[in-house]
């Protein structure tokens, strides 16, 4: 039988009950949320359930939304079932003053670079990473630059007006 | 002939050799840099620095409307440049819900498959160079070269393309541009026979190859391997045939499988790939040929909002010259989504994680760059290996500066 959404949500019902929010379909996807603190206890079921058996991590990484008081930060994951071809995708929300997320580089050795970038570039706090320091950008760097409050160039220059082209 | 120095008492004598393979070197084609613990020859520990080309895509993609984003994309991986421009294409018109006519598919399909047998040609003839075979190199590359002409025809540049627009192409295919597809066609196979019968058998070849930088298909998935390079450790995955996009399921091919995981399987893998994307281009070809009348001139959707009207119709006609203002200008909202599309890159799966707030430009736009997920595993590939094998583990893994880096 077909892994269909309905199925996995109702496995995952069955597990995590009320634990788990946020259950939504954009695109025909489904996607969830759930506290943080519960990720690798989500993933490792995912994982590990012989019905669910979400083996690949195709993608993970943040998501800023500066407005969303307490939840600023969304560390979002795609999971895929090779065997079923079916992908899922898993949010979890932090604030960003302590932005600590439990590392899920045990449980999928790709986890390790992408958990990387994420810290590199939003600053998530990846606890229990065997080697959590910067990859793309330099070791010195002071700031998360894909978070939003840092603009894209020098906002003294005058010789360029940026709202005529896209985001202002 | 020179005394044994003895340390001074409490000192321990360093047993390893540390190395620095790049940034600059002449054997990891692009910017990487490995730093490389050596005992002997056998490396101990392989510690990778990447990031010497990042250029920040992800921000600016956050301040460019789509058409804009699509120069970036050119230069993720710019050995097959068209693959990621329609991987672009194809998630926004998801995002929009466009439905592309076939023509538009089956050209795109050829495109893509000439990327992906140009960036394979790439990184099989340069396994062989590094392995000390440096003519296959040399041979192969005027057939990159038949490509590049391909492209210059149909979107005027080579290398970074910028093809295509949301909706399809920016023109139709001329003549010349199918004259020269039918060249290829007809020069390229016989080339890569010869190429084939001077490595796939070749004892000092496979010696230099077979066992080197081995992967088991469990740990593949684990590091999240995509592309020629889990397939070659004995997993079928291909988003082509997984997610079909672009009309892929229309076509009658196969998917080369190794089982080692080694250089040599990942060699074969890319060689059988190359001819089965022969196979799907003449089978695309003729397709395309049998379109006639007004079926034959369509090359795009019909999508005002996102694909620039003619230059003519917005010189005579009023509504035209509005929507060239104000795609030229941005003016057009994306619906708010949120979407994740990949395509099967000629490396692997390039996926694009878009979220768009109904503004302008997207508000958070995420490239799942294959190589940067697999480039992870290079140390546990080449611990216990030679130096030189290391080289060559690197080469079989088809990395690409641009794209590792964004």
């Amino acid at each position: 039988m077909a892994l269909t959404n309905e199925i996995i949500r109702s496995r995952l019902m069955e597990k995590f009950g009320e634990e788990l929010t946020g259950w939504e379909e954009p695109y025909g996807m489904l996607t969830f949320t759930s506290d943080k603190n519960l990720n690798l206890k989500v993933l490792q079921f995912l994982f590990d359930d012989p019905e669910l058996g979400f083996q690949f991590m195709t993608d993970l990484t943040a998501v800023h939304y500066p407005n969303q008081e307490g939840k600023e930060l969304a560390v979002v994951y795609h999971l895929h079932n090779l065997k079923e071809n079916v992908r899922i995708r898993y949010k979890i929300f932090t604030n960003i003053q302590k932005p600590d997320v439990y590392t899920a580089s045990a449980l999928f050795s790709a986890a390790n670079w992408m958990e990387r970038e994420t810290f590199d570039f939003f600053g998530v706090n990846f606890v229990g990473h065997p080697n959590l320091k910067r990859i793309l950008n330099v070791e010195e760097m002071e700031y998360f630059p894909l978070r939003k409050e840092y603009p894209l160039e020098d906002q003294k220059r005058t010789d360029k007006d940026d709202e005529m082209f896209g985001r202002d | 002939m020179s005394e044994h120095v003895t340390l001074p008492e409490g000192n321990v004598e360093k047993h390893t050799t540390t190395i620095n393979l790049g940034p600059t070197h002449p054997a990891t084609h692009g910017v990487f840099q490995n730093i490389i613990e050596l005992d002997g020859e056998t490396i101990v520990s392989a510690e990778q620095t990447v990031g010497y080309i990042h250029r920040a895509f992800e921000k600016i993609a956050e301040h460019r409307v789509p058409y804009q984003i699509t120069t970036l994309t050119d230069r993720l991986n710019y050995c097959s440049s068209p693959l990621n421009n329609f991987g672009w294409h194809i998630t926004c018109e998801r995002l929009l819900g466009i439905k592309t006519p076939k023509r538009v598919d089956y050209l795109r399909i050829i495109i893509m498959e000439l990327a992906r047998i140009s960036d394979h040609l790439i990184c099989n003839s340069i396994v062989g160079v590094d392995s000390g075979a440096f003519s296959g190199f040399l041979y192969l590359m005027q057939y990159r070269e038949l490509i590049y002409e391909i492209y210059e025809e149909i979107c005027g540049s080579r290398l970074t393309t910028n093809m295509g627009r949301i909706g399809g192409f920016e023109r139709n295919f001329t003549n010349e541009a199918f004259g020269k597809l039918e060249r290829f066609m007809k020069e390229w196979p016989p080339a890569l026979k010869e190429f084939d019968e001077m490595f796939v058998r070749n004892r000092i070849f496979m010696d230099r190859t077979i066992g080197v930088g081995p992967i088991s298909a469990e740990r593949a998935l684990n590091y999240g391997f995509t592309g020629p390079n889990l397939r070659a450790a004995g997993v079928d995955y291909d988003v082509r045939i997984h997610t079909p996009y672009s009309s892929y399921e229309d076509f009658d091919f196969t998917i080369p499988v190794g089982s080692t995981g080694d250089c040599y399987d990942r060699f074969l893998v890319r060689d059988q790939e190359m001819w089965q994307s022969m196979e799907i281009i003449k089978q695309a070809y003729q397709k395309v040929q049998e379109f006639k009348g007004a079926e034959a001139e369509v090359y795009h959707a019909d999508v005002p909002d996102f694909y620039l009207p003619d230059k003519k119709d917005v010189y005579t006609k009023m509504e035209a010259l509005i929507y060239h203002f104000k795609i030229i200008m941005g003016e057009t909202h994306l619906p708010v989504g949120e979407i994740y599309s990949s395509v099967e890159g000629a490396n692997g799966e390039l996926g694009f994680y878009l979220i768009t707030d109904g503004g302008r430009s997207p508000y958070r736009l995420h490239f799942r760059r294959p190589c940067f997920v697999y480039y992870q595993a290079y140390s546990e590939l080449t611990k216990g290996g030679l130096l030189s094998d290391a080289i060559i583990t690197m080469s079989s893994l088809n990395l690409i500066a641009g794209e590792l880096d964004a």
